[in-house]
C-alpha cells in the first residue's frame, strides 16, 4: 500500500539488525534499463551522507539512528534525455532494524516530468508515514483540504452504514469490505474498458446488486429467522473474513491500481492535488447531497425514519418494511462502491484491506455524528477526514487513525448518542 | 398464616403492627394531597420527570405511611410506573441534584438520602420493587431465582466465591428460607423447574416471593393482579396483608378497583403526572376529583367522541403495543 | 502412509504447542466475557498485547525481575479493563463491541510507534531473548532433553517442555478458577444479569460492578495468553491484532460459549482442523492449482464462512446448552 515497496532482502551493504537500518532503492531508466552512476545525498538526524547507484541501479544508505531523513537526487547526474517523472527529494522515515525505500521513477518525456517538487501530497499512499514537519500555513490548507477529501469519502460509506444500523439494527462490520470490492471492481472493468468513468459507474452498479444480493440471500432470511442483533454483528464478522481472504485469494496481497497512468495534479490556491481527487470530492458531495434530499422529502426516505424509530409501527402503518431495507443495502452498498473507487484512485492503489483498515474510521464517524441520523453520519464523517489529515502536522502519520479512534472513545465516554443522536436509543 | 409469616422476619422497633391502631390514626389525617404522615417510610420532594414537552410525574409531596398498605391508582399514562422507576433509582428526574446546575428533587426512604443513588442501591436500602411485565430470570430455575433475591450470600463476592466452604453454609440457610417462602406461595413444587415454564400468574408470585428474600422494609408492586388467574387473587391479596402484619411496608400500583378498595389503608391518585387526591379508600375512590380524572371531564359523553382520545390516551396506547412486542421478541 | 504417522505427529504436537495454550488461556478469558457475562468483547487481543508487553517491557526495558514484570503485566490488563469499562458497561452490546475493537487498535499502534521503538520494539517487536531469561531461569527442569510420545523437546530452551508445562498449568489453574465461579453466588448473579439486568439490580446487585469485575478477570486471563503466547518466540505488535480476535470468537463460540472447556475444545479443534486441511491440501492438491500463500488464504475464507454458519445454526457450539444460551442485546 502506498508509495514505498520493498527492497530485495540482500542489499549490498547493509543489513538491518537492532542498531542499523537501511534505507535504498533501484532507480531504472524510462526503457526499464538500470541507471548506474546516479547520485545521491540522504540527509537528516545531523549527518549528511552520499552515495551513487551501481550496476544494477542500486543505491544504499545505512543510518544508526532512526527517524526522518531526505533523500535527493542529483539532477545533473542523471542521463541523458531522462527526467524525474514525479519527485527529486523524498522524505523518508528510517527504523532501525527495518528497511524504507524511495522511489525516483524516470521519463524521457520532458513534458511529463515534474517541477522536481517533493511528493505531491496527492500521492499520499494510506500506509505511508509522511511524517510530522513543523506547522505552515501552506501545510495546513493541503492538510485541511486532503481532510475535506478524505471526510467526504467516509461520508459516503459511513452514510450506508448508518441507513443499514437505523433501519436493521446491524452495526455492519462488513461494510469496509464492500469499499474494497468498488475499487478492485473498478480496477477489473478498467482493465477492460479502459475508460475510468465508465469502470467507476460499471463498479457502483455491480457493488449496488451486490447489496441487494447480500440483503436477498443473507440478512433477509435472518432477520426473519429472528436472530438477535449480536448473532448478527458476529455474522458480518465472518463475512467480513470471508470477503477478505476471497479478494487476496483472486487479486494476491499487493497493491492494485486503477489507474495505471501517473494522474495529473492541479494546484488552486496553494493546494495540490490530483484531478481525479477534486472530481472525486465533486461527485461525492453531489451524490451525498442526492441521498441527503431524497430521506428528507421522498416517501422513502419518510419511510426509513419511521422504520428507525419503530419498526412495528412502520409495518402496521403499511410501509413495506423488507423492500425498504432491502433497497437501503442497495443505496449502501452501492455508495460504499463508490467510496472504494475513489479511494482507489485518490490512494493511487488498493488492496484486499483497503476498506477494512477505514472500518473503524466510518464506525467513529457514525457514532461522533449520531447513530440512527444520516446528517450526523455526514458530520461525523467530515469531522473525522479533518482529524486523520490535519493531525499529520503535527504528529507521526502512523498515529493519524489512532487519534480518530481516541476521539470515539472519548465521545462514547462523554456523549454516547453523538451530536445528533437522541438519548433513548442507547441505553 | 401468622405463624409461617412471622418466620422470616424479625420484630422490628416502632412498626405499627396494629392494624386497627394504624388504621384509626390515618382516618384522623386530613385528606389532601401531599399531607404530612406521623411516621413516613417515603418521603418524596419535588420530582419531576419530563419527557421531550411532556411532562410525565410532576409530584410536589407525598409521604408514604409506614406499616400501612397505600395503593397508587390513576388513570393509564398518569405517570404511576415512572414514578415508581425514578424514587427507585430506575430512571433519574428531570431535576435531578447534579454536581453543577441540576435541579431540586429530594426523596429519602427509612431517613436515608436517595437523590444520588442507582437501581441496585435503593433496592439494598430495603426499597425492593417488581416490574409490571415480570422480570422472571427464564432461563435460570425457580430456586436460582429465589437465592438471586438474597442480600446475605457473602460468596457474591468475586473472591469469597471461590471458596467454597466459605459460603456454603449461608447457602443452606437461603435454600430454607427460599423452600419456605415458595411453600407460602404454592410454589413449592416447582422449585427445579425452570422459571420461563411457569404460567403468567407463577411468574407473578415467584417475583413477589423472590423479592421477599431479603427482608425489604418495604416492597413496591407493580401491577401484581394483572394477568394473574382470579381464583389465584384472593391468596394474592392474603399474602399482601400478611406481608404488611410481618413487618413490610407495602405500596402497589393497580387498576384493580375492588382490590384496592378491599386490602388497602390509604390511597394515593395520580393523574397527568401528578397528585391529585390522597385519603382513605371508600373517601378517596368516590370523590368527583378522582372520576373526573378517570374519565376525563366528559365522562358523560361517549367515549367515540374525538375529544376524548387525547394525547394521554394515545401514548398510553403506544406504550402498550410497545411493551408487548418487547415482550415478544425476546 | 508415512504422511498420515507425520501428520499424526504434526496434530499432538500442535495439541501441546505453548501456542495453543496461550490461544486457550485467551479464549477462557474471553469466555468469562462474553459467555458467562454477555460482553461483546471485540477487543481480547488488545489484553493479550497488554499483558504481552506489560511483561516484555518490564523485563527487557526496564530490567525488573520475573514475579514483578508479572504483576505490572496483570496490572496493565486491570487498567485496561477499567478503561474500557467505564464508559460502556452502562450502553448497549454493541457500543461495548465498538469500543473494544477501537481499544486494541489503538494500542496496537501506539505499541507499533518507531519513536518507541526503544521501549517496545517498533514494528519488529521484542525478540523473545530480551525477556525469556527470567523465566527459563525459574525452571527446576533438570538438563537435557526428553522424548515424550514420540515428541523430543529440550527441557529447559527456547521451546522447551518447561515452557510447556507453565502454559499448560496456567491453563488447568484457570479453568479451575472459571468452574469455581461459575458454581458460585458470583456466577449466579452473572448468569442473572445475562438474562435480565433491571431484575438483577432490583434485587440490591450492582450489575454494573459485577460485569466490571467479568471484564477485568477476563482481561487478566487475557493478559496471561499474551504472555505465554510471547514466552517461546517473540512480542509482536501485528500477531495480537483484529484477526487474533476474530480468531478467539471463532474458538469460544465453536466449543461453546458458556461453558468450561467449550475454549479447550474450540483451541484444539481450531487449530487441528486448519492442520488437517492445509496438510491435506499440501499433499494431495498440486501446487499448480493452489500454493501454499492460496491454501492459508482458503483457509481463511473457510473459518469466515464457518463462523457464519455457527453462528446461525449452532450458536450454542459443540459443548454448549442451547436452552441456556442467551444473545440478548
Amino acid at each position: 500500500m502506498g508509495v514505498f515497496t520493498a527492497s530485495p532482502a540482500h542489499a549490498a551493504e547493509c543489513a538491518p539488525d537492532a542498531t542499523t537500518g537501511c534505507v535504498q532503492g533501484v532507480i531504472k531508466t524510462s526503457a526499464g534499463e538500470p541507471a548506474a552512476g546516479i547520485k545521491l545525498t540522504l540527509k537528516g538526524a545531523g549527518e549528511t551522507q552520499t552515495a551513487e547507484t551501481d550496476a544494477e541501479g542500486r543505491w544504499v544508505f545505512s543510518v544508526t539512528e532512526a527517524g526522518k531523513y531526505t533523500v535527493s537526487v542529483d539532477e545533473a547526474s542523471l542521463p541523458k534525455g531522462q527526467f524525474f517523472k514525479s519527485a527529486d527529494s523524498r522524505e523518508i522515515e528510517a527504523q532501525l532494524n527495518n528497511q524504507a525505500s524511495a522511489l525516483f521513477p524516470l521519463t524521457d518525456n520532458e513534458a511529463e516530468a515534474s517541477g522536481g517538487d517533493a511528493a505531491a501530497a496527492g500521492n499520499g499512499g494510506s500506509g505511508s508515514s509522511s511524517s510530522a514537519d513543523s506547522f505552515s500555513w501552506p501545510r495546513f490548507w493541503q492538510q485541511f483540504v486532503s481532510g475535506l477529501r478524505m471526510g467526504l469519502l467516509i461520508s459516503l460509506a459511513s452514510l450506508g452504514l448508518s441507513l443499514i444500523f437505523g433501519t436493521t439494527g446491524l452495526s455492519n462490520f462488513a461494510h469496509g469490505e464492500m469499499v474494497t470490492l468498488g475499487g478492485l471492481l473498478a480496477a477489473v472493468f478498467m482493465g477492460i474498458t479502459g475508460n475510468l468513468w465508465l469502470a467507476g459507474l460499471l463498479a457502483v452498479v455491480v457493488s449496488a446488486a451486490f447489496g441487494w444480493a447480500q440483503d436477498k440471500i443473507l440478512w433477509k432470511p435472518l432477520r426473519k429467522r429472528r436472530l438477535s442483533l449480536m448473532q448478527l454483528m458476529i455474522v458480518s464478522i465472518g463475512l467480513s473474513i470471508t470477503m477478505q481472504y476471497l479478494f487476496q485469494f483472486f487479486w494476491g496481497s499487493g497493491v492494485i491500481r486503477i489507474d495505471k497512468s501517473t494522474p495529473a495534479t492541479w494546484t488552486v490556491f496553494g493546494v495540490t492535488l490530483t484531478v481525479q481527487s477534486y472530481i472525486a470530492m465533486g461527485v461525492s458531495l453531489l451524490a451525498i447531497i442526492a441521498v441527503g434530499l431524497g430521506l428528507m422529502y421522498t416517501r422513502f426516505g419518510r419511510a426509513t425514519r419511521a422504520i428507525s424509530d419503530n419498526p412495528a409501527l412502520a409495518r402496521a402503518s403499511g410501509i413495506d418494511v423488507d423492500r425498504v431495507i432491502n433497497i437501503v443495502w442497495i443505496i449502501g452498498a452501492g455508495l460504499a462502491g463508490l467510496a472504494g473507487v475513489f479511494l482507489g484512485l485518490v490512494f493511487n492503489g488498493l488492496n484486499w484491506f483497503t476498506g477494512g483498515q477505514l472500518l473503524l474510521m466510518f464506525f467513529a464517524a457514525v457514532t461522533l455524528g449520531g447513530l440512527g441520523t444520516a446528517f450526523g453520519a455526514f458530520i461525523g464523517s467530515m469531522l473525522i477526514g479533518m482529524m486523520v489529515e490535519l493531525t499529520n502536522i503535527w504528529l507521526p502519520g502512523d498515529l493519524k487513525y489512532a487519534t480518530a479512534l481516541v476521539l470515539l472513545i472519548l465521545v462514547l465516554l462523554v456523549r454516547p448518542q453523538g451530536i445528533f443522536g437522541r438519548k433513548e436509543r442507547i441505553g | 398464616m401468622s405463624d409461617a409469616a412471622i418466620q422470616g422476619k424479625a420484630r422490628i422497633e416502632g412498626y405499627p403492627y396494629d392494624r386497627e391502631a394504624l388504621r384509626a390514626e390515618l382516618r384522623t389525617l386530613e385528606q389532601v394531597p401531599g399531607v404530612a404522615k406521623r411516621d413516613p417510610i417515603l418521603t418524596v420532594d419535588r420530582i419531576e420527570r419530563r419527557f421531550g414537552g411532556m411532562t410525565a410525574v410532576n409530584v410536589a409531596h407525598l409521604e408514604v405511611p409506614r406499616g400501612a398498605i397505600t395503593a397508587l391508582i390513576g388513570p393509564n399514562g398518569a405517570g404511576k410506573t415512572t414514578f415508581f422507576n425514578l424514587i427507585t433509582g430506575f430512571d433519574q428526574p428531570s431535576n435531578a441534584q447534579k454536581l453543577i446546575g441540576g435541579g431540586d428533587a429530594k426523596w429519602s426512604f427509612n431517613g436515608k438520602d436517595l437523590r444520588r443513588t442507582g437501581a441496585s442501591q435503593a433496592a439494598r436500602a430495603g426499597m425492593v420493587r417488581t416490574f409490571q411485565l415480570t422480570k422472571a430470570l427464564s432461563r435460570m430455575t425457580v430456586l436460582e431465582n429465589m437465592l438471586i433475591g438474597a442480600n446475605n450470600q457473602p460468596g457474591e463476592n468475586i473472591f469469597v466465591g471461590l471458596i467454597p466452604p466459605l459460603w456454603k453454609a449461608r447457602e443452606r440457610e437461603n435454600i430454607e428460607r427460599a423452600k419456605d417462602l415458595l411453600t407460602r406461595f404454592k410454589l413449592d413444587a416447582k422449585i427445579n423447574d425452570m422459571a420461563g415454564d411457569l404460567s403468567g400468574g407463577q411468574k407473578k408470585l415467584l417475583e413477589m416471593a423472590r423479592a421477599l428474600m431479603s427482608n425489604p422494609a418495604m416492597i413496591m408492586l407493580d401491577e401484581p393482579m394483572a394477568g394473574v388467574n382470579p381464583a389465584l387473587t384472593q391468596s394474592l391479596l392474603d399474602h399482601i396483608q400478611a406481608l404488611r402484619d410481618d413487618g413490610t411496608t407495602v405500596l402497589f400500583v393497580e387498576h384493580d378497583m375492588h382490590m384496592v378498595r378491599h386490602i388497602s389503608d390509604w390511597v394515593v391518585v395520580m393523574a397527568q403526572g401528578e397528585v391529585i387526591a390522597e385519603g382513605l379508600p371508600e373517601e378517596v375512590m368516590t370523590s368527583q376529583a378522582v372520576v373526573d380524572a378517570y374519565l376525563g371531564a366528559h365522562h358523560d359523553k361517549d367515549l367515540g367522541d374525538d375529544d376524548a382520545i387525547n394525547t394521554g390516551f394515545m401514548r398510553a396506547i403506544a406504550t402498550e403495543i410497545a411493551d408487548e412486542l418487547e415482550e415478544e421478541t425476546r | 502412509m508415512n504422511f498420515w504417522f507425520e501428520l499424526l505427529q504434526s496434530i499432538l504436537q500442535i495439541a501441546i504447542s505453548p501456542t495453543t495454550a496461550a490461544f486457550v488461556l485467551a479464549a477462557i478469558g474471553l469466555n468469562v466475557h462474553f459467555g458467562f457475562t454477555g460482553l461483546m468483547n471485540m477487543g481480547q487481543a488488545g489484553f493479550m498485547l497488554v499483558g504481552a508487553y506489560g511483561f516484555g517491557v518490564s523485563v527487557s526495558y526496564f530490567g525488573l525481575g520475573f514475579w514483578t514484570s508479572i504483576l505490572i503485566a496483570i496490572g496493565a490488563a486491570v487498567i485496561f479493563a477499567i478503561i474500557l469499562g467505564i464508559p460502556t458497561l452502562k450502553l448497549r452490546g454493541d457500543y461495548l463491541a465498538i469500543v473494544t475493537i477501537a481499544a486494541a487498535e489503538v494500542l496496537r499502534m501506539v505499541v507499533k510507534l518507531a519513536v518507541l521503538q526503544d521501549v517496545t520494539g517498533g514494528p519488529s517487536g521484542i525478540p523473545g531473548n530480551k525477556y525469556r531469561p527470567v523465566f527459563t531461569e525459574l525452571s527446576p527442569l533438570p538438563d537435557g532433553k526428553t522424548t515424550i510420545l514420540g515428541l523430543t523437546y529440550a527441557n529447559t530452551g527456547v521451546d522447551d517442555w518447561w515452557t510447556r508445562i507453565v502454559a499448560w498449568g496456567i491453563v488447568a489453574l484457570f479453568i479451575l478458577i472459571t468452574w469455581l465461579l461459575i458454581r458460585s453466588p458470583w456466577g449466579r448473579v452473572l448468569k442473572g444479569i445475562r438474562e435480565d439486568e433491571d431484575a438483577v439490580r432490583s434485587l440490591g446487585k450492582s450489575s454494573y460492578a459485577y460485569k466490571l469485575q467479568a471484564l477485568i478477570l477476563g482481561g487478566i486471563m487475557g493478559a496471561f495468553g499474551g504472555i505465554v503466547m510471547a514466552l517461546p518466540a517473540a512480542m509482536q505488535p501485528d500477531s495480537m491484532g483484529r484477526p487474533m480476535t476474530f480468531n478467539l470468537w471463532m474458538i469460544v463460540l465453536l466449543g461453546g460459549a458458556a461453558t468450561i472447556f467449550g475454549p479447550l475444545l474450540g483451541s484444539i479443534l481450531f487449530f487441528v482442523v486448519r492442520l488437517l486441511l492445509t496438510s491435506l491440501a499440501g499433499e494431495f492438491i498440486p501446487s499448480s492449482l493452489l500454493n501454499t500463500q492460496q491454501t492459508e488464504q482458503l483457509a481463511w475464507v473457510l473459518i469466515g464462512l464457518a463462523l457464519i454458519l455457527l453462528v446461525v445454526f449452532r450458536p450454542q457450539g459443540v459443548l454448549g446448552n442451547k436452552k441456556e444460551l442467551s444473545f440478548n442485546v
